[in-house]
């Protein structure tokens, strides 16, 4: 079977579909893994023990399995305990909170990072320990971090092709609709890995802006 | 000294395993009283200066602001409530500034306003811009700190003190990170602050600033206040022989 690019153009409402899907679910799985990687660090650094041990278990556990692995425990395994989640749920669950403690780590790393004078100059105005946490360390804290944190973010726009498997209709799953009728592989895989790239060129775009916006703000 | 102190220092020692670093130090300031506090470094002087707010707890000792101990021993929650709300009234400015770099000028100085006396953005705002006009820093009020010289910092990081209209004013070595050309500005700030009566304690090391602005200056070595007096009589006439030392490199140093 000789290589034929025309027959991609009339799959093209299907690649559309999967790749609004695609960011989606990014979308959704990079804000939980932004707020709860914030949530992790705070927990890490500042919780109280009962607290800091289950979390560092959880996190050991999400660094040190495939996120394969995770996504097919959170979408079948789930179901066996009476939690039956959507795809959709299920894959921004799965990528949002592997993400999380990748996010968390780096995020602890910027926390410890942020200058004690900070902590002093906020105590000193009467703030109280949470106040200065919530309004003055961590603030700085994601803002010195964004570019680590930005990079997962591409990770993870890649790392959503694995929620074909759960069967949720992205980027990845749609090529495979689409080959799966034309027996076209080749075409189509090339296709996907084009849009991609495309939303990829976007959200590089994005940090790119959102680092420009805070450089005078650190 | 009949007057019931403003600010007092009672036995006040403070210890790092065996290292004593303030040696049962009592000290009484009056209201509207600028005390300058000299020394070499290490000799605890900053440290005594950042007990009055709690920032270095003493190991022993009461420190009082009118007839409220600021290190009150309270189980740590209740400490925690206490020590906020006294915080509230010591205006701390500090030798590295301490600005938020996230903030502007304007989100520097009113944050702690409307999240501690819940003013209104209306209401932050009025005080910012007024406390900025006060050090001359008026036209900054929508720059970054990064965007700053160092005595602008400073004289933001003053206006943010006052904004929470404290009751009375440390200053923490505030001269000591500033290019020389810039020092000047800092200083006239706070000899504006100064006739307008705030109650000052000011660690330093420009004895020229202590002579003209305090009323009373202290030596401090090795954790103890050696001599204590008016400016005239600390600078002209000491009568230790460490103050002498100090003083003699130091107007050495600064005479040009």
């Amino acid at each position: 079977m000789g290589l034929d690019f025309t027959i991609v153009p009339s799959y093209f409402t299907l690649l559309l579909i999967g790749s609004g899907w695609t960011i989606a679910i990014t979308a959704a799985a990079a804000v939980l893994s932004f707020v709860a990687g914030i949530l992790l660090a705070v927990i890490a650094l500042y919780g109280p023990a009962l607290l800091r041990y289950p979390f560092r278990l959880f996190a050991w556990l999400f660094m040190g399995t495939p996120l394969l692995l995770q996504l097919f425990l959170i979408y079948f395994g789930l179901i066996q305990i009476g939690i039956d989640l959507p795809a959709f749920v299920a894959g921004v669950i799965g990528l949002g909170l592997h993400f999380a403690v990748y996010n968390s780590d780096i995020i602890q790393a910027g926390i410890v990072a942020v200058d004690r004078g900070q902590y002093e100059g906020a105590r000193t105005l009467g703030l109280s320990r949470v106040q200065t946490i919530a309004r003055i360390v961590v603030p700085q804290a994601v803002r010195s971090v964004i570019p680590p944190i930005g990079n997962n973010m591409i990770a993870l726009l890649k790392d959503s092709a694995l929620v074909s498997v759960i069967g949720v209709t992205e980027l990845t799953l749609t090529a495979q609709l689409a080959i799966s009728k034309t027996f076209h592989p080749f075409e189509f895989y090339l296709a996907a890995a084009a849009c991609y790239y495309l939303i990829n060129l976007v959200l590089e775009a994005g940090l790119r802006h959102i680092e420009r916006r805070i450089q005078l703000a650190r | 000294m009949t007057e019931k102190p403003f600010i007092d220092i009672r036995h006040a020692a403070k210890s790092y395993g065996t290292l004593e670093v303030l040696k049962d130090i009592s000290l009484q300031v009056q209201k509207g009283q600028i005390v300058a506090i000299i020394g070499p470094s290490g000799s605890g002087k900053s440290t005594l200066l950042r007990a009055i707010n709690d920032l270095d707890p003493l190991t022993k000792g009461e420190v009082w602001l009118e007839d409220m101990q600021v290190n009150k021993p309270l189980p740590p929650r209740q400490y925690e409530r206490h020590i906020n709300q006294m915080r509230q009234q010591i205006g701390m400015v500090f030798q590295h500034f301490n600005l938020f770099p996230h903030l502007t000028v304007r989100g520097n100085i009113t944050l702690a306003p409307k999240m501690l006396k819940k003013l209104s953005d209306a209401e932050a705002n009025a005080l910012a811009e007024r406390e900025l006009a006060h050090v001359g820093m008026l036209d900054r009020i929508d720059y970054y700190p990064s965007q700053l010289s160092g005595g602008q910092k400073q004289r933001v990081a003053i206006a943010r003190a006052l904004a929470m209209e404290p009751k009375v004013m440390l200053f923490d070595e505030v001269t000591s990170a500033l290019d020389p050309e810039l020092v000047e500005e800092v200083n006239l700030a706070m000899k504006k602050l100064a006739e307008e009566h705030m109650t000052m304690i000011i660690v330093t090391h420009e004895m020229g600033f202590a002579q003209d602005v305090c009323d009373r200056v202290l030596f401090m070595d090795q954790g103890v206040v050696v001599e204590e007096g008016p400016p005239e009589v600390i600078f002209r006439t000491p009568k230790h022989e460490r103050t002498k030392n100090f003083l003699r490199k130091h107007l050495q140093g600064n005479a040009q």
